[in-house]
């Protein structure tokens, strides 16, 4: 076969590709999925109707998308605040946005656990004013995964905020139009898909957290119970099976939430001339 | 007078981007602010818009006092060096923008905004492009749909910064052409804003030159080429050969016979097609030799090189149509004599 394209290496670039990806994702992945295979379906599905189980999931998939959707909107303003205001300590406060990728996760948890615990510094002021209790219930958890989920809004928006070239929003003034319809107009549609991808990033990263929420979330089962607990309570009673399903389904369902997220980033591109 | 500006300073820090300046545009003129770059043309055009503030100074279109008024409230159509259109918008969208964004009571209605963006497009001859999207367009066309964008509007003044500036030769060509016929038709009062002596003398009605924040003149493109007001315009449009008496050119000139009694300056500005050229004569000190020549279309440029000259190796540079030069049958090395038509003095 002629040789036609015109960048060197795509042998080697996607022979390493695939080694690595085989290696990293694609053979532990059916790993999980043949030892999910010991069980038959009847088994499978007694796991997964199983009460708790169910509640598990739906706390982990609805603190996720909830945590995502807060970490978008303030991961917005954020990166909104750094990219087009200066103030004194910008560059350390840009800093600080990285911290939760860095910190250990459990430390996150019980720092958060320990500030929005009933009797902590921000939990009891919360409880005294407005009767809310964060700390180990479910809103804990939503809270923990903000933690976490907003970096990846805030990276991922201040890219293309600054790329936005200005001279867009004074065309818009020129054209009589306020300052909310040019935000509204010209620079929401710009930001919008990197913002959903922000919030993709956040909701995935968001069902897959174990140590942050582990501390702050009080883990009753059928209320604050997530999903990667489960899996390693069920880990820890030597059910390898069990947990490797409730692995597996998660797998699955999570894949089918990115790729509606992907799909609705698309329509989104699409629409906006961006494809 | 359709634009006024009065006594406008702006400051950048510790620069002086624009020094006490005052302009009146009458209605219906189409003006070139020329200058090079760094001289406070765009930013006197952005003051102009609103886009910016001055730090003292008043501006008023068609009469009104503006100064304090936002950009959006000043009834001004601006077009962006870079075009600046709305990426995620179809061309159609992109133009129906301003009509769409005014307030309820003022809006026209859906099927008015569709004649009139379609009749905006065709104006621009690009209305088969209308369900385009930006990137998908050449320089030249985003740059007519800018322009198709601001004048949806209907504004009182247009304004361009730089409008030709990012587009290639043959396209800036044909785009200052078809503006030039756009503004007879529409008899808007228009500034654009160059820093290309050529694009402003051709488009142009009128010409500012600005230097360092300052304005050096103002009036017709025959105005600033014949009359120059200073040394720094005579230098700025179109080419010219100096020549400082006070330095070593004197002698020279003298020896070239070019020193007339009726001198006003110290300074001559001569223009390349003022210098004409002859084949010198065996009896004659012949001051200058042809170095070399180029062709521009219908005129030769012609580099000569001062003879015992001292000092100053500036090379002299004279233009003449084509046909007179091939009969004079020159050739590299050799002696010319040359006279100077007209120059403008300064001191």
């Amino acid at each position: 076969m002629p040789q036609s394209n015109i960048m060197p290496g795509f042998r080697p670039a996607i022979g390493l590709t695939l080694v690595y990806l085989a290696f990293i994702v694609l053979i532990p992945l059916s790993a999980m999925l043949l030892k999910s295979m010991q069980l038959n379906l009847d088994e499978y599905w007694a796991i997964l109707t199983n009460h708790r189980v169910q509640a598990s999931f739906r706390v982990s998939f609805v603190s996720a998308l909830i945590a995502a959707a807060v970490a978008a909107l303030f991961g917005f303003i954020i990166a909104w605040s750094l990219v087009r205001y200066t103030f004194p300590g910008k560059r350390l406060f840009d800093a600080l946005i990285d911290l939760p990728f860095a910190l250990p996760t459990a430390v996150a948890g019980i720092v958060l656990a320990t500030i929005y615990e009933p009797q902590g510094w921000i939990g009891k002021l919360l409880i005294d004013n407005f009767g809310i209790q964060v700390a180990y219930k479910p809103l804990g958890i939503v809270v923990a995964l903000i933690f976490i989920g907003l970096p990846f809004v805030v990276r991922t928006i201040e890219p293309v905020l600054q790329e936005l070239d200005t001279a867009i929003e004074e065309a818009a003034a020129s054209l009589g139009a306020t300052r909310l319809q040019a935000f509204i107009k010209v620079i929401l549609p710009n930001i919008l898909p990197a913002t959903i991808t922000g919030f993709a990033l956040a909701f995935a990263r968001g069902v897959g957290e174990y140590g942050s929420v582990i501390f702050i979330a009080g883990n009753m089962p059928y209320i604050s119970e997530i999903v990667p607990l489960l899996i390693i309570t069920k880990l820890e009673q030597y059910e390898y099976a069990g947990a490797t399903a409730i692995g597996m389904t998660m797998l699955i369902l999570s894949f089918l939430l990115l790729l509606l997220i992907n799909g609705l980033q698309w329509w989104v591109r699409h629409r906006t001339g961006q494809l | 007078m359709s634009i006024t500006v009065s006594h406008i300073n702006k400051h950048f820090g510790a620069f002086t981007a624009l020094d006490n300046i005052s302009l009146e545009i009458p209605e219906g003129e189409l003006v070139a602010l020329l200058g090079p770059s760094g001289c406070g043309k765009t930013t006197l055009l952005r003051i102009i818009a609103g886009l910016e503030q001055a730090d003292d100074g008043d501006v008023f279109l068609k009469g009104d006092k503006v100064t304090d008024q936002p950009v959006k409230n000043r009834h001004i159509g601006f077009v962006f060096q870079h075009y600046a259109l709305f990426r995620h918008m179809t061309v159609f969208d992109n133009v129906a923008f301003g009509l769409r964004v005014k307030p309820r009571k003022e809006r026209p209605s859906e099927a008015e905004i569709v004649k009139k963006v379609h009749a905006l497009l065709e104006l621009v001859q690009l209305d088969w492009l209308h369900d385009r999207f930006p990137d998908q367009l050449s320089g030249g066309q985003r740059q007519r749909i800018a322009l198709a964008r601001a004048l949806a509007v209907e504004p009182s003044v247009l304004l361009l910064d730089e409008p030709f500036g990012a587009l290639d030769a043959s396209v800036r060509k044909d785009l200052r052409h078809w503006i030039r016929n756009l503004h007879h038709e529409l008899n808007v009062t228009s500034i654009f804003v160059t820093h290309d002596q050529e694009e402003a003398m051709e488009v142009a009605s009128q010409v500012v030159v600005l230097n360092h924040g300052r304005i050096e003149q103002q009036g017709s493109p025959s105005d600033i080429y014949d009359h120059p007001a200073n040394a720094f315009v005579s230098r700025f449009i179109g080419q010219t050969n100096i020549f400082d008496l006070d330095e070593h050119d004197t002698d020279w000139l003298q020896t070239a016979g070019l020193l007339t009694p009726n001198q006003e300056g110290k300074i001559a500005h001569v223009r390349p097609h003022d210098i004409v050229i002859e084949k010198a004569k065996p009896e004659n000190n012949s001051p200058a030799t042809l170095k070399d020549w180029q062709h521009l279309g219908g005129l030769i440029r012609l580099e000569l090189v001062k003879n015992d000259a001292n000092g100053s190796a500036a090379p002299v540079i004279a233009e003449m149509p084509n046909d007179q030069f091939n009969q004079l049958k020159l050739n590299r090395g050799d002696k010319v004599d040359l006279r100077i038509r007209q120059a403008h003095w300064f001191h």
